[in-house]
């Protein structure tokens, strides 16, 4: 029965994206309990972490595919990350330019 | 004539799909709102104006616990739809719509519990542009979560009031982005908040 | 008088509060001018109540425009809007014009406070409350015209976005009847509108009253992007669709991505106004520069937002009035889309004096003379069209021409600008307050007026008074370099903006001439609501009700004026650019008002209260926040929650046309455009024109 296998695999689907979420979240909680790295490398691999977690509940959760389906979808969140980039990294740059000057 | 007006109302899979899309287009807005309160609290961390500290304030065991109650809920909440998708039987989905909620509102607990906390530790928003920061970012995705579950109860009173027409299912669909959109955030916020807190 | 009235009900609310009061206690002429603009509120709110009352049109007024999902309806709200709040600003503008031309060596008519207030209303207003309806509302009214569709993808989002943008404009007026407004700019800087300096109601009416105007615009932004991306007509690709449409889809995601920032400037401030947050206080780690740039992170795409839609006018305008095919089609689109994504890059042009390094002012300086080079392709591009065209010189055509010249003047100055070190020392003086003008009356009033003269016949069926348009163009171009030419002289001698009072009188005769150059502007004004009264008396001569007045190249000409509810009785098919214009006059086309073979149901939304109910109880909210009536505040907020949810049980929203009932309507229009005379373009301005193009 199609219907049967599509709901199959849409399960399995979630069940992946569950188990990959807690192995990330289990990671990246562990990088900092048990620190092995220097600061700036542990702080490094849990925003690595979690950027690959995110990617992951978009795939395991919000369905966000290479498809034709959600290419719009796809196309806004690329767009969005784009502006999310210039506008927080701006004023990461912008702000700690003005710290240090005003040390 | 041949069709009556709530037969037709009915939007079909396009209309779903522009409907989808446009809530898609908001949640983006969202996400930048909170990109930008990211970037702010970023460049607030060190503004405690010797006041508590992140190292001090932050506990990881409630925030590990926290970020459970959230993951799962997400999964539960896939399940709910798989349920709604498949046309299970209506009281698998009513399960799985409640055990999301009851996840959700025990996440809301444990940080309503964490904040006070903070304020018996003398760490209130007003002590310091730190912890304004802080008190600006974390709490917002609290009241998203509020607005999560309070829209998941109307949800489940419309699934028992109305039943699964295709309005019905289109917001829940869409309560579905919300409710994952909202784990995201929640990552960004226990790896830069919380996490980075702990590193620094 | 200077204790709280009844505090549990009315918050911080004092008898002194009123203007009337404070105006019998010190009959000074600024509090006299403070009480007669809260008297012609009063009154003229009164007065329109009256007017109803007595021809008994409330009804009609409800159930045919106010809860109207229609939107055209809509759009032509927003426009109404607008022209009132232009009406508000324009004579703050005046007045403040007034009271620079004689307060040299004397304080003049005004106080300090009055003047605060008058610049950051009119700012304000312009931005939010003029300039965002005024765009929001063409783009509703024309766009799903001319991509074929029957409405928007959000009929009822669409209501709620307008009663929202409603609501803020609502508060503005209510700051003229109680309390005070901001005295901090439109831009609301802190740490001066933090509560330690600015202890008053007016940074609240300020923050809540943009707070519901911003939410507005993003949710007009999300439904104008989407019915772009989702209801075009069949075979109509992105590349086919016109121009107004371009325009209209990068605004929308200017809007989207833009307004955010907006809203957490305004929410931050809020917090520290409210729950003594430090987010940007001068103590305990504060940051004030960071409001700076959530601010302007908002504030230049906002730029684009109300420059792109005007752009858009023009293309169409151009094209149509020099008979000629849009030059250039492909660069115009890409020189959009390059605007908007590049208008994200500059924003720190806005604060090149704040202290950030020689090397970062640079780089913004430099990004933000590129955004000339686009721009400068537009403008060639029209030209072009221009060229060898057989221009005819209606209203909006003037309009365009003295936009062209205008505005590169203006983006000369923008250039200059650019450049850190000439920044620094015209930063905050008249010379910027010229400059922009000189962007924004052009780019943005200008175009926005072009839209109104050249789509009037399509909204409600007869063309403007030709006479008066001209007279109402002469008063807004002199006008406009009569006023703030002299500022930029005043400027680069170093007169600072938003002075109260002059101490050197050699700044005299150039803002005298200012002065009489705001005179000239105020009557352009006139002129427009003269020729509005002229055009309705003589609505019958004026007449284009079959629809093509311009001989125009788009969609939206091909039906009737006005369109019926549902625009296209048969949703057409589209196979390029220009597809109306080219079935009238090239050969082997389809005919352009070729009969349909059949009609179908049309369903169509129906009328819903639920987006006034929402707009309006979030203003009492705020205005219940703004005053400290927490009670207010919670209640409003809990009937506007309740008022969605409300709708979300609905069922039977849409009601459904009869396919004999379309059919019947549609012949109806065929049958007076069998009739109609067709007309040369020279004939175009006079009575002859019944809106059928000559073939």
């Amino acid at each position: 029965m199609k219907n049967g296998t599509e709901r199959r695999t849409e399960l399995r689907t979630y069940a992946v994206g569950y188990l990959l979420a807690l192995a990330l979240t289990g990671a990246a909680f562990a990088a900092v309990v048990w620190p092995s790295f220097a600061a700036g490398t542990t702080l490094a691999i849990v925003l690595g972490l979690a950027l690959v977690q995110a990617v992951v509940h978009f795939r395991c959760f919000l369905h966000i595919t290479m498809q034709r389906a959600s290419r719009h979808d796809l196309q806004l969140i690329l767009f969005s990350t784009l502006i999310i980039v210039m506008m927080v990294g701006g004023t990461m740059v912008l702000l700690m330019n003005l710290r240090t000057r005003m040390m | 004539m041949s069709k009556t007006a709530t037969e037709i109302e009915q939007p079909d899979a396009e209309q779903d799909d522009t409907a989808l899309f446009g809530f898609w287009i908001f949640l983006m807005s969202d996400a930048v709102i909170f990109a930008l309160l990211f970037a702010t609290y970023g460049t607030m961390t060190q503004a405690t104006a010797g006041g508590p500290t992140a190292a001090a304030e932050f506990k990881l065991v409630p925030t590990f616990i926290e970020t459970l109650l959230l993951l799962t809920s997400s999964a539960t909440f896939g399940r709910a739809s798989v349920a709604m998708k498949y046309d299970e039987p209506r009281r698998v989905l009513f399960f799985w719509l409640f055990v999301t909620l009851g996840l959700g509102l025990v996440f809301l607990g444990f940080e309503a519990k964490d904040f006070a906390d903070m304020f018996a530790d003398g760490a209130y928003p007003s002590r310091s542009g730190f912890l304004s920061a802080f008190f600006a970012l974390v709490p917002l995705h609290g009241l998203h979560v509020v607005a999560g579950c309070f829209w998941l109860i109307v949800m489940i009173v419309q699934v028992r009031v109305i039943g699964l027409d295709r309005r019905v299912k289109l917001n829940l669909l869409r309560l579905g982005l919300f409710w994952h959109f909202l784990d995201v955030v929640w990552i960004a916020i226990f790896s830069v908040v919380y996490l980075g807190g702990h590193i620094a | 008088m200077n204790t709280p009235v009844w505090p549990l009900l009315l918050g911080r609310f004092e008898w002194r509060d009123l203007p009337f009061v404070r105006a019998i206690l010190d009959p000074s002429a600024s509090n006299l001018v403070g009480a007669f603009a809260g008297g012609l509120v009063v009154v003229g709110a009164i007065v329109v109540a009256l007017v109803l009352t007595r021809y008994g049109k409330w009804r009609y007024l409800w159930s045919e425009w106010l809860t109207s999902l229609d939107h055209k309806k809509i759009g032509i709200l927003y426009i109404a809007l607008a022209f009132v709040m232009l009406s508000r600003a324009l004579v703050e503008a005046v007045l403040m014009r007034g009271q620079q031309a004689v307060a040299i060596n004397t304080p003049g008519f005004l106080t300090p406070d009055h003047f605060g207030e008058l610049f950051s209303t009119h700012g304000s207003i312009m931005i939010f409350f003029m300039a965002m309806p005024f765009l929001t509302g063409l783009i509703n009214f024309v766009m799903p015209l001319q991509i074929g569709a029957r409405d928007m993808a959000f009929p009822w989002a669409n209501s709620v976005a307008l009663w929202l943008t409603a609501g803020g404009a609502g508060l503005m007026m209510a700051s003229l009847i109680v309390g005070q407004f901001s005295t901090g700019g439109w831009t609301g800087y802190p740490p001066f509108t933090e509560v330690a300096f600015s202890p008053d109601v007016g940074p609240d009416y300020w923050i809540w009253a943009v707070s519901l105007g911003s939410i507005g615009s993003t949710m007009a932004g999300i439904n104008i992007a989407c019915t772009l991306y989702k209801q075009r007509a069949p075979g109509m690709a992105f590349m086919a669709m016109p121009l107004f449409c371009w325009t209209s889809l990068c605004t929308a995601i200017l809007m989207i991505f833009a307004m955010p920032p907006l809203t957490v400037a305004t929410a931050l401030l809020a917090l520290d106004r409210y729950l003594g947050f430090h987010m940007f206080t001068n103590d305990l780690g504060g940051n004030m520069m960071n409001y700076a740039n959530l601010f302007w992170l908002f504030g230049h795409p906002e730029v684009y937002i109300l420059i792109l839609p005007a752009f858009g006018v023009y293309s169409e305008v151009v094209s149509t009035f020099s008979t000629k095919e849009l030059y250039g089609y492909t660069s115009l689109v890409l020189a959009t889309m390059v605007i908007a994504v590049l208008s994200f890059t500059v924003w720190v042009h806005h604060f090149f004096t704040m202290g950030q390094s020689a090397n970062l002012n640079a780089v913004f300086g430099i990004a933000t003379m590129t955004i000339g080079v686009p721009t400068g392709v537009k403008i060639y591009d029209w030209i072009w069209t221009m060229f060898r065209g057989e221009v005819r010189f209606t209203v909006p055509m003037l309009y365009a021409l003295a936009f062209m010249m205008t505005f590169v003047l203006g983006g000369f100055t923008g250039i200059l600008l650019a450049m850190p070190p000439l920044d620094y020392l015209v930063h905050n003086t008249l010379f910027l307050v010229a400059h922009f003008h000189n962007m924004l009356i052009p780019g943005l009033l200008y175009g926005m007026l072009a839209g109104y003269h050249y789509w009037f016949p399509k909204a409600f069926g007869f063309r403007l008074d030709e006479k008066w348009g001209r007279i109402a163009f002469t008063c807004w171009v002199v006008g406009f370099y009569l006023a703030f030419m002299p500022l930029y002289v005043l400027g680069a001698s170093g007169m600072a903006r938003r002075t109260h009072e002059i101490f050197d009188p050699s700044f005299r005769p150039w803002l005298y001439v200012a002065m009489a150059g705001a005179g000239v502007l105020f009557c352009a004004l006139g002129s427009l609501f003269v020729q509005l009264v002229v055009s309705i008396r003589n609505r019958d001569a004026l007449r284009v009700f079959a629809g093509d007045p311009w001989d125009g190249r788009t969609l939206e000409w091909s039906i009737a004026s006005p369109p019926p509810e549902y625009n296209f009785a048969v949703v057409p098919n589209v196979d390029g650019r220009d597809i109306f214009y080219r079935r009238k006059h090239a050969e082997h086309q389809a005919p352009p008002y070729a009969e349909p073979y059949a009609y179908e149901d049309i369903v169509m939304p129906r009328n819903s209260a639920s987006g006034v109910a929402i707009g309006v109880f979030a203003a009492v909210s705020a205005f219940g926040l703004i005053w400290h009536m927490w009670w207010l505040g919670v209640a409003g907020a809990v009937v506007g929650i309740a008022a969605l949810v409300t709708r979300s049980f609905g069922r039977d929203q849409h009601r459904i046309l009869l396919a004999a009932d379309v059919a019947r309507e549609d012949r109806r229009w065929r049958a007076a455009l069998a009739e109609a005379r067709s007309i040369s373009r020279h004939t175009e301005m006079t009575t002859a024109n019944q809106g059928l193009a000559e073939r």
